[in-house]
């Protein structure tokens, strides 16, 4: 089976007048169906720069990236977003919901896109992610947890193969940060979807099958 | 739609002062609609209701004062008539008159002499048609000022007397005033100032202000061959609706209102939804984060201000029609008609749209990228 994401060798380089940086150096990673892989790393030390050229927001200057059998790097902007749509799920900080909509419409709001051929039922993803009883809530009537949740069920209604995960306890407590990643891993167990979650939260890493780190643009193995 | 229409509930405080704006406009062209149609017809409807498909004038005369100082003769009718493709021409004077009825009602009157029996002899909704002698046929507005079939018009200073005859069923008015159709050799009298009991020199019955045609509709006739006959300058009925005074000011004036206020409406929705759109950059970068495609945001913006335009319109032209059927039941030239009022809804929504796409169109340009939260 082709793994959900495979990395091989990317390079991405910003450019700030005379100054090049390397957000990432040679970097790659292979995520299978099903694993949930954490990366940890200190600010501006490349972790959301792998986020945005896994999820097809960002072409690197080199190297390949796939997501399941679908190469991004020589993909069409409209290509790419099709990808986005159909193969990959976003989860970002605070949930980033749109405050005009209620849980319920939070989730079917990707289905609206199209191109989503078998969705899951967003009543029923609700109450898998325990926000059932408030589908008709906005944003604003919910709290940090509760957002984040309904956060996660809008990256899955579309069964994606790969989940991309930005600081997702970054607003949270400890008690509901241990929440959220558990319910995480078990939809990425159950589902089968490979996830790769980006945090700088150390006390939730427990949850993940693999921790890596990411330091001036370089992935490796956590405390190697 | 999705996210549109729950948008436009959620912010319904925010889009209900935008639409108020809009209304408000609306509200506006309608009542501008109205008065446009009302002062065209104060100005022209006299000769919008006549059969006549051109005027030809006298050889070089100028157009907005074609009715005033044209003088053209029998040669010239003569000339057109036998000009192919014209069904008929005939004489047709036109000059303003001061009046006052037998009872003491002051009116003024354009007066239009016509020989009785051809296609420019009116008919009449009340009374009788016109006969040979002093007699005049007065448009329903005149009526409706309090002149009745029976009545004595004496014009003034020559105190030549008019019987009304009959009146006709519509508003006939021209440059304001009420039309009023006497036989031709009564208005020849009239523009010559002939007194009762003068002798009239033989040259005033030679004299009139046009030749009306009625052209063939199968075939019309060539109107500057007829010219170069005739010896005169024709102008089709509607281009002779400029040489109504103050027709071509009046429409121009509420014509540059309206295309302002076009404007206005453009740049308002514009610069609203310009704000909008700015406020929903993080919004726009998450839905383009999780796939949504620049045809989806664009398409959702602009169904949202469609919305906005298409039902503030309404609601505006709602108050515009109710205002003006008050206003209609007075004296002020006011009229409103069905597709000039269309006209002025579809042109807004268009303007109000173009102004909105220049707006949202900048969705298109919003990365991504911005969607997570911690990238440089």
């Amino acid at each position: 089976m082709t793994p959900a994401l495979d990395v091989l060798d990317v390079t991405l380089v910003h450019r700030d007048g005379d100054d090049v940086v390397h957000a990432l150096d040679h970097v790659s990673l292979r995520v299978e169906r099903g694993e949930m892989v954490a990366v940890i790393g200190p600010s501006g030390s490349g972790k959301s720069s792998l986020l945005a050229v896994a999820g097809a927001l960002v072409q690197p200057d080199s190297g390949v990236v796939r997501v399941d059998d679908q190469e991004l790097t020589a993909a069409t902007a409209r290509t790419r977003s099709r990808i986005r749509r159909e193969r990959i799920g976003f989860v970002f900080q605070s949930g980033n919901l749109v405050p005009a909509l209620t849980c319920v419409d939070q989730v079917r709001l990707p289905l609206t896109f199209g191109g989503v051929a078998d969705p899951r039922d967003p009543v029923e993803l609700l109450r898998e992610v325990g926000m059932e009883q408030k589908a008709h809530r906005r944003p604003h009537q919910l709290s940090g947890g509760e957002r984040q949740r309904v956060g996660i069920a809008r990256a899955l209604v579309g069964r994606p193969t790969l989940l991309l995960v930005d600081e997702p306890t970054a607003a949270l407590d400890r008690q509901r940060s241990q929440e959220v990643v558990a319910l995480l891993q078990r939809e990425a167990h159950d589902n089968g979807v490979g996830t790769v979650m980006v945090t700088h939260d150390r006390d939730v890493l427990h949850h993940c099958d693999r921790v890596l780190e990411m330091v001036d643009g370089r992935l490796t193995p956590a405390g190697a | 739609m999705f996210l549109a229409l729950r948008e436009l509930w959620f912010a319904r405080g925010r889009f209900v002062l935008m639409g108020t704006v809009v209304a408000l406009i609306a509200l506006l062209m309608t009542l501008l609609s109205g008065l446009s149609v009302g002062l065209a017809q104060d100005g022209v409807s006299g000769l919008q209701r006549i059969p006549a498909t051109s005027f030809a004038f006298e050889q070089g005369v100028s157009t907005d004062s074609a009715f005033s100082r044209s003088v053209v003769g029998d040669a010239q009718v003569a000339a057109w008539q036998a000009q192919p493709g014209v069904l008929s021409a005939t004489p047709f004077g036109n000059t303003l008159a001061n009046a006052r009825t037998d009872r003491g009602l002051e009116i003024d009157f354009a007066l239009f002499g016509v020989e009785r029996g051809s296609f420019l002899d009116p008919d009449v909704a009340t009374g009788s048609r016109l006969g040979d002698g002093n007699e005049i046929v007065i448009s329903r507005t005149a009526a409706d000022a309090g002149i009745t079939v029976g009545d004595t018009v004496i014009l003034e200073p020559s105190g030549t007397e008019l019987t009304v005859v009959g009146i006709l069923a519509d508003q006939h008015t021209f440059g304001h005033v009420d039309v009023g159709y006497v036989p031709l050799r009564v208005w020849q009298e009239v523009r010559a100032g002939v007194r009762p009991g003068d002798v009239v020199p033989a040259h005033v019955y030679e004299e009139f202000t046009a030749v009306a045609v009625e052209a063939d509709p199968a075939s019309p006739p060539d109107l500057a061959a007829g010219d170069a006959a005739a010896g005169t300058t024709s102008l089709t009925r509607e281009q002779s609706f400029a040489a109504s005074p103050g027709y071509s000011a009046e429409t121009s004036t509420l014509s540059l209102i309206q295309v302002f206020l076009y404007g206005i409406s453009a740049l308002v929705i514009g610069a609203f939804f310009t704000v909008l759109t700015i406020q929903r950059r993080h919004e726009i970068a998450v839905l383009r984060a999780m796939g949504a495609s620049s045809g989806y945001v664009l398409r959702d913006s602009l169904a949202q201000s469609a919305v906005l335009l298409v039902a503030s319109t309404a609601v505006g032209m709602a108050l515009g029609l109710a205002g003006g059927a008050a206003i209609e039941s007075t004296p002020m030239p006011f009229a409103l008609e069905a597709g000039p009022i269309a006209g002025a809804a579809v042109a807004l929504v268009v303007t109000g749209l173009i102004g909105a796409a220049a707006a949202v169109v900048r969705v298109v340009r919003v990365d991504p990228l911005a969607a997570l939260g911690a990238h440089r």
